[in-house]
């Protein structure tokens, strides 16, 4: 096997010991290129290409987004209220935050505003996913990279009872429950069937428990994909059905009927109790059972603070949960609104969607075309022109890519930029903006973890604090969401019961020409959408997603991305096992769902041998 | 290493007892045609078969239907999963990546070949060379194709799969394309819908798993068991659509009574999907009892079908959009010609319908 990528594939002028990059990373792509493609429990379609050295650290990491759909040019021309549905199937997982982001745009570019309910309701809702979306993915996509299956075979349910009643008193914990749940799961082992545990890293001296604890973690996997069904029954309520709940520009299209007759599907007391029973309910498998379990299991890899990446030097967030209808000001938004630059985090940025020189997306490394491609586009004069093309360097056919040329357009992912720099978003820049501003309900919960494991505020910056702030806002979002309930009682107590603002439904209200944007704080981060509208028209439509700033490729300056930054001078166990770079790109819960191959050193396809 | 563990230990495990298995096989042989050797065969096969290798790729998609498959409370996705298939490969859940990941394809091609199921979440994009959705640096298409020679049928999950779905809607810049365009010779379900039912889902897999065969499907190859009636047919809104009850705009007050929404644009007369019946997310609610009209997303091409908030008016031809409004101002009294009414709109859309099924 021959040794193919040399440094001489990187056309940047600094090629040879390497390139620095402007916001700080030296990158070597002179060692052994490792692919990954696609990978597994991710949402959409994502391709990693890394170079390790002779030590199997990662010194070159290259993310790739290799799916488009088109859904901003298939908006052109089509009703403006129509569009929270197109874009709400941008995600079936982060399912509705679209759809509030496209209300929001459509409402602020018509100059719509929402009532009391409906803004408590959305807030309900949007809280509603953070807590659904957070759990899942913790334990559905992230947690087999930190828990052995196979381990928990051979633990003692009775310690397995001890460690969980030590940690909580969530009442699934006996001795015999723990016992049942092994036999279970060692007559599906032995079955021969693994079904999606199979051919997983078991027994990877990567994996840290002891077997009570995985036990207690294999328990808890199947105990919250049952739990997550109950969660989403909320948007079920308020919007019809999950995935994909119904929104409606100017409020929700769930009328309020307290006291009159008829309306089986009106909110009524009935359907308040239920979503005032779901949220207890959240709160409490939350506080019992995830929490924690994340406490649990980050003690045993506490030590293993790789994959910090941007989040130490530059986060950004848009803020979320408006407390007072309509008002999107700082003082009304419960999630925090800024932007942190150069890991300064004693200066708090403000952050304007409108103005043109703070959002932009470039193409110069996508598979896009612009007149110029050494600037940046504003996303409300934004252009989707697609245009596939290799780099020079790539290696393989159009059809038939062995390794990408990073020098070159390489993903379907823009490169959005704030004020020219590469931005990390999600769960961990908004707790550590929060946390930079001095609130308390971001500041106290982080100090607590961090002193709970011992470890230094530095911590926080990795991949196991990207975890741990996940975990700590699931908890903000289902407290939250009793806020939000409580708000909407009080409020229909005293007689408001108006869902819905319909003065401007009709098209021949709305001004000929306008604009607008929307912004909120998906799970995965910074979520905002720019819309145009003439004659009643979309005119231009382009949403900037939390994944397109966390894994954007590269700007023409040669910064790197949160994913890209993220993985450097990360060691590896063993390269053919790619853990360490599923543990830290699931930290992002990245939405992009596809499946992995390795390749060997000489770029050939360990797996493509077998399998074509 | 234990024996392999099958169906008939899985359901015996789950309290099911010997006398209903065997009453359980001979009902499935007679509804086969079978005759009494059949049951005896059939008994045989779940005593002794694996459970069935289920195979579930994504291709353009949004993930939806994955996260409406794991709501489902009958069954519990978690015993779909541990109990009754054998859900060997799927990307967005499985632990395995990588060359392990890939080995799962290539060991259930030769192992279990023209055994298992296919499970498509998705559609492939053909313009640029398919190269919109790129799988192991290649086009999702070759893949798809790969795995489809093998299997024993294909199961198109939702409306991507189905029909093509938001990514196909005008102008379909990717050329993305319904499964049945790219795979010829194998027996395709369609379970449309964005996303389909949790329990539709998983009551289509438990069937074929269970009965050993497919669904009875209508020509537009979905089952007919949760594809043959409208969603207006059984909406609890009906009876104020037959009594020219309608919300005329949002939250008025005949919304907070419930009245019917096809004034705001409900397309649950053209749309057929078990929604009105099987309701979501355990029998919560439905869109049309939660406020807003059927956006008719089970239905082909719905996207490009006029905005949501339109009225049907392909319907306008026949008179029937203009008589509907007429009741509605017309208030009560006028019931009967509104029964009426709707039974001229049923003949016209069943019409319409046969139209579409080419």
């Amino acid at each position: 096997m021959t040794q193919q990528s040399t440094s001489q594939d990187q056309a940047a002028p600094a090629a040879g010991a390497g390139v620095q990059t402007p916001n700080g990373f030296k990158l070597d792509n002179s060692g052994k290129r490792i692919v990954v493609d696609p990978v597994t429990r991710i949402e959409g379609h994502l391709r990693v290409e890394v170079n390790v050295d002779s030590d199997n650290v990662i010194r070159n990491a290259v993310s790739t987004g290799t799916m488009w759909r088109g859904i901003e040019v298939i908006l052109k021309n089509r009703d403006p209220r129509d569009a929270w549905a197109f874009t709400e199937r941008i995600c079936g997982v982060c399912t509705g935050t679209h759809a509030l982001t496209s209300v929001r745009a459509v409402e602020d570019a018509l100059g719509i505003t929402i009532p009391d309910n409906a803004n408590s309701i959305r807030n309900i809702m949007q809280l509603t996913l953070q807590t659904h979306d957070h759990l899942v993915h913790f334990y559905h996509l992230h947690a087999l990279d930190w828990v052995d299956v196979v381990s928990a075979l051979s633990a003692d349910p009775k310690e397995t009872s001890a460690l969980a009643q030590s940690i909580s008193s969530w009442p699934l914990s006996s001795p015999g429950y723990f016992k049942d749940l092994q036999t279970r799961l060692k007559k599906f082992v032995e079955s021969g069937q693994l079904g999606p545990f199979k051919n997983g890293y078991w027994g990877s001296k990567a994996y840290r428990l002891p077997p009570e604890a995985n036990l207690m973690a294999v328990a808890h996997y199947l105990e919250a994909l049952d739990f997550q069904k109950e969660i989403v029954k909320i948007h079920t309520i308020f919007g019809g059905k999950n995935p994909h709940p119904n929104w409606l520009v100017g409020g929700v299209p769930c009328a309020i009927n307290i006291d009159g007759t008829g309306a089986v599907g009106a909110i009524n007391i009935e359907r308040l109790n239920l979503v005032k029973s779901i949220i207890d309910q959240t709160i409490e498998f939350i506080d019992k059972v995830y929490i924690p379990d994340v406490m649990a299991i980050g003690s045993f890899y506490k030590d293993w603070l790789y994959g910090g990446g941007l989040s130490g030097k530059s986060v950004l967030s848009y803020g979320d949960v408006p407390e007072r209808a309509n008002d999107y000001s700082d003082k009304s938004l419960l999630l925090p609104r800024g932007a942190i630059i150069n890991g300064n985090l004693s200066e708090v940025h403000p952050v304007d969607h409108r103005d043109s020189h703070e959002i932009q997306e470039f193409v110069t490394h996508s598979w896009y075309k612009y007149g110029d491609e050494t600037k940046g586009l504003h996303p409300w004069d934004g252009v989707t022109d697609p245009h596939f093309e290799l780099g020079p360097n790539a290696k393989g056919t159009k059809t038939n890519i062995v390794e990408l040329d990073e020098s070159g357009k390489y993903s379907w992912i823009k490169a959005p930029r704030w004020r020219g720099h590469a931005m990390e978003v999600g769960p961990l820049a908004r707790w550590v903006i929060g946390y930079a501003q001095g609130k308390p309900e971001f500041k106290e919960p982080v100090e607590k973890v961090l002193h709970d494991l011992g470890l230094p505020v530095s911590a926080l910056f990795s991949t196991l604090g990207r975890t741990a702030a996940r975990a700590l806002e699931a908890q903000w979002a289902a407290y939250q969401e009793r806020h939000f309930f409580e708000k909407l009682m009080a409020n229909i107590k005293a007689g408001d019961l108006s869902t819905a603002n319909v003065d401007k439904w009709e098209p021949q209200h709305w001004p000929k020409e306008t604009k607008g944007v929307g912004f909120t704080e998906a799970p995965r981060g910074a979520l905002a959408h720019w819309i145009k509208i003439k004659d009643g028209k979309i005119d231009n439509y382009q949403c900037v997603v939390p994944t397109t700033w966390n894994g954007s490729p590269r700007d023409p300056a040669g910064n790197i991305g949160a994913f890209e930054a993220s993985l450097m001078d990360t060691p590896m166990v063993d390269p053919a096992q790619p853990l360490e770079i599923l543990r830290t790109l699931h930290s992002f819960d990245p939405c992009l769902a596809c499946s992995t191959h390795v390749m060997s050193e000489d770029g050939q396809e360990m797996t493509r041998v077998q399998v074509r | 290493m234990a024996a392999v563990e099958t169906f008939y230990d899985v359901i015996r495990r789950q309290g099911v007892t010997r006398r209903s298995f065997t009453k359980f096989c001979s009902l499935t042989a007679a509804s086969l045609g079978l005759g009494s050797t059949g049951a005896a065969r059939i008994a045989n096969a779940l005593e002794t078969n694996e459970r069935t290798p289920v195979i579930w790729m994504h291709g353009l998609e949004c993930t939806c239907c994955s996260e409406s498959f794991i709501r489902s409370a009958h069954p519990l996705v978690k015993d779909v999963v541990l109990s009754m298939i054998s859900l060997d490969y799927d990307d967005t859940i499985m632990a395995a990546a990588g060359h392990q990941a890939e080995a799962i394809l290539e060991e259930t091609k030769q192992k279990y070949k023209g055994k298992y199921i296919l499970a498509v979440e998705g559609n492939p994009p053909l313009n640029e060379d398919g190269m919109f959705c790129i799988d192991g640096g290649r086009p999702f298409v070759e893949k798809l194709k790969w795995m489809a020679e093998d299997a024993m049928a294909v199961i198109a999950w939702g409306a991507c799969a189905s029909w093509g779905c938001v990514q196909a809607a005008k102008p379909n810049p990717t050329r993305a394309t319904p499964i049945d365009k790219v795979i010829y010779d194998k027996p395709i379900i369609k379970v449309p819908g964005c996303p389909p039912i949790a329990e539709v889902m998983t009551g289509v897999v438990t069937y074929i798993t269970t009965f050993g065969r497919l669904p009875e499907l209508d020509r537009q190859g979905r089952p007919k068991m949760f594809y043959s009636q409208r969603i207006h047919d059984k909406c609890y809104r009906r009876p104020h659509f037959d009594a020219g009850q309608f919300v005329e705009q949002w939250d008025d007050e005949s919304a907070r009574k419930g009245h019917c929404l096809y004034k705001m644009g409900c397309k649950g007369p053209t749309t057929y999907n078990a929604c009105s019946t099987v309701r979501w997310n355990g029998g919560v609610s439905f869109p049309i009892q939660s406020g807003h009209g059927c956006i008719g997303c089970s239905e082909e091409g719905f996207w490009d079908k006029g905005p949501f908030y339109e009225r049907l008016t392909n319907i306008h031809q026949f008179g029937v959009e203009k008589t509907a409004d007429e009741i509605g101002m017309a208030a009560a009294g006028a019931v009967g010609v509104a029964v009426a009414a709707h039974a001229a709109a049923t003949a016209v859309k069943r019409i319409m319908s046969k139209d579409q099924d080419h």
